[in-house]
């Protein structure tokens, strides 16, 4: 039966769903002036371009592995700990991830100023010699990688915690009633009953590998040229592109990039993974 | 023997697990224990020590500074209640309404529209034809709406809704309808106050996820009193001058040997536009648990 009120009400949001999300690409603004692949073609040879790129991807392999290592790690360590214990460590842990990216650039300008911040303070302290942490590229990557598995990390965890707490309880008895070890009960019990989420969250992550978190490398960076050549990303590179040079033609090639890159990495890793164990592929 | 041993192993591990974990929230902490602490330091003293974790010498110069010129915070202020209240309503209305008929077993196109919504977690077309849509084709340019209604929905909390509703029994719903409820009134009367849980949950996120926003303003507002409170503080960052006004001199935190409060003051402002949202986020916290806990194992 068909319920005709429900159906209504959701028309609205039909609305709002199609034209932000799926349907507008190559409709409106390619179709007001047709220059085929010339845009495309522009992006072969686009130095800011392929750094952009570049750092995207790897940055956001960094992210996705080290945060599955990290936050499964943290994960374990709150399923040994007292459940008293457990609920401080989640609050805080889970603290950075529902503060903005903009306060965090202020941690992190409090943190890495060159004439107050309170590291170089440190560094003075112990004898070295200050560092220019805004306007030295090498320095990003490392404060990068720290920053964003810093505010997911937590968030996963608890999640991964959370789904930890959902499991048999009696295999974890039984595991080590016959002896296995700490180690032993981890590999073989731990991680393949979390194994589900893990797959789902990485695949979601993998879709958006194009995607640099704007966030963080916007605000974090103080969007400084100077640092352009470790922090810049492909969200960065379109806005500048969008917003200060106004180049709608280049910038909307490089999204149209990205969303069919993303999605095709989406459904071959869930076919990769269907392929090993089909209970984990997301669809 | 043996269970001795084990129980050793256990202990040690839990120490360890402990410190660690001690370790780790303690890194989640600082951050924002230094913003906290240099919004209390004066600036002189920020001059020569850098910012700081505990203040060396206490003072509410920075504040002063800032209330003394408090427009372009009220009005962010303004906007940031008046886009999240919103935003959280239009989006529990549109998103349980959505949710719901999903959940609904005897809905025939909840495949297609679960998969419609589903796409748009795949799929969707980049920063410029948002951009175009909204600030030229929809004239949000500028408006308060814009801050509103692109962000007001999305696939993610539909599919955790869903999952929630399917928790109810069809059982209830058939015997409504038996009893000649209207879809409405389920919906309305017999649906949404059994998943209040669910629905605090999602409005939480909703009103964190609004609060903390500041892309929308930067890309469509330019007109300054319509930013949120989260852009304000960009601005502040970039234009370390801001406070430099000139109420700040007549009010004599600007004497001519001291600088003015501005790097104090920054930290200050952070910890005005942040701290309402820190403050409740503990009371809070355990329903974002609930919420994630329920969503993630249904998926």
């Amino acid at each position: 039966m068909i319920i005709y009120f429900i159906v209504f009400n959701y028309l609205p949001l039909y609305g709002l769903v199609l034209p932000f999300k799926d349907y507008k690409f190559s409709k409106g603004f390619f179709g007001s002036d047709w220059v085929g692949l010339d845009n495309f073609k522009f992006l072969l040879d686009n130095e800011q371009l392929n750094t952009a790129v570049i750092n995207t991807v790897l940055y956001n392999f960094v992210f996705i592995f080290g945060g599955i290592f990290l936050s499964v790690t943290i994960a374990l360590l709150l399923y040994e700990v007292s459940s008293r214990a457990v609920k401080v460590h989640q609050t805080l842990l889970y603290l950075p991830h529902y503060i903005s990216w903009v306060v965090v650039a202020f941690a992190a300008k409090a943190l890495l100023d060159m004439d107050y911040g309170l590291i170089n303070k440190i560094l003075v302290y112990f004898g070295a010699v200050p560092k220019q942490w805004y306007s030295v590229p090498e320095y990003w990557p490392g404060i990068l990688i720290f920053s964003a598995l810093w505010k997911s990390c937590g968030s996963d965890a608890v999640l991964y915690y959370a789904a930890l707490m959902g499991t048999d309880k009696s295999l974890f008895e039984a595991a080590k009633m016959d002896g296995a070890n700490k180690l032993q009960i981890i590999r073989y019990i731990t991680i393949p009953s979390i194994k589900g989420i893990i797959i789902m969250m990485t695949i979601l992550k993998i879709g958006k590998i194009f995607y640099g978190d704007f966030g963080l490398f916007y605000n974090l960076t103080l969007n400084s040229p100077l640092l352009y050549e470790t922090t810049d990303v492909l969200d960065t590179y379109v806005y500048r592109a969008l917003m200060t040079l106004g180049d709608v033609g280049l910038s909307s090639a490089v999204g149209f990039v990205q969303s069919v890159l993303g999605f095709i990495l989406v459904i071959v890793t869930n076919l990769v993974v269907r392929r090993l164990d089909k209970d984990s592929a997301l669809f | 023997m043996k269970n001795k041993l084990v129980m050793k192993e256990d202990r040690m591990t839990k120490i360890i697990a402990h410190s660690l974990l001690t370790i780790l929230s303690a890194c989640c902490l600082i951050p924002f224990m230094i913003i906290l602490g240099s919004s209390f330091e004066s600036q002189s003293q920020i001059m020569t020590t850098g910012y700081t974790i505990i203040p060396k010498s206490f003072t509410l110069d920075a504040y002063k500074a800032i209330f003394s010129n408090p427009t372009r915070l009220v009005d962010a202020y303004k906007i940031t209640i008046i886009t999240s209240i919103a935003m959280t309503l239009l989006g529990l209305f549109l998103q349980t309404t959505y949710g719901y008929v999903l959940s609904r077993r005897d809905y025939p196109y909840r495949k297609f529209l679960s998969f419609f919504a589903f796409f748009t977690m795949l799929f969707n077309g980049g920063l410029v034809p948002s951009y175009i849509l909204i600030s030229q084709w929809l004239g949000m340019k500028d408006s308060i709406l814009a801050l509103i209604i692109p962000g007001a929905a999305g696939a993610w909390y539909i599919m955790m809704l869903k999952s929630f509703f399917m928790d109810i029994p069809f059982e209830l719903i058939e015997s409504a309808k038996l009893d000649g409820a209207k879809e409405m009134f389920i919906y309305w009367k017999i649906v949404l106050p059994l998943s209040k849980p669910a629905i605090a949950c999602i409005a939480l996120f909703i009103l964190f996820g609004s609060w903390n926003a500041w892309y929308p303003s930067l890309l469509y507002i330019e007109d300054e009193s319509k930013v949120q409170l989260q852009y304000l503080l960009m601005s502040v960052m970039r234009n370390i001058e801001f406070l430099n006004s000139e109420e700040a001199v007549q009010l004599g935190v600007n004497s001519a040997q001291v600088s003015p409060p501005t790097l104090n003051a920054r930290m200050a402002m952070c910890v005005l536009a942040t701290g309402p949202i820190v403050m409740v986020f503990p009371f809070f916290q355990k329903y974002f648990v609930k919420g994630i806990a329920v969503g993630s194992v249904k998926g």
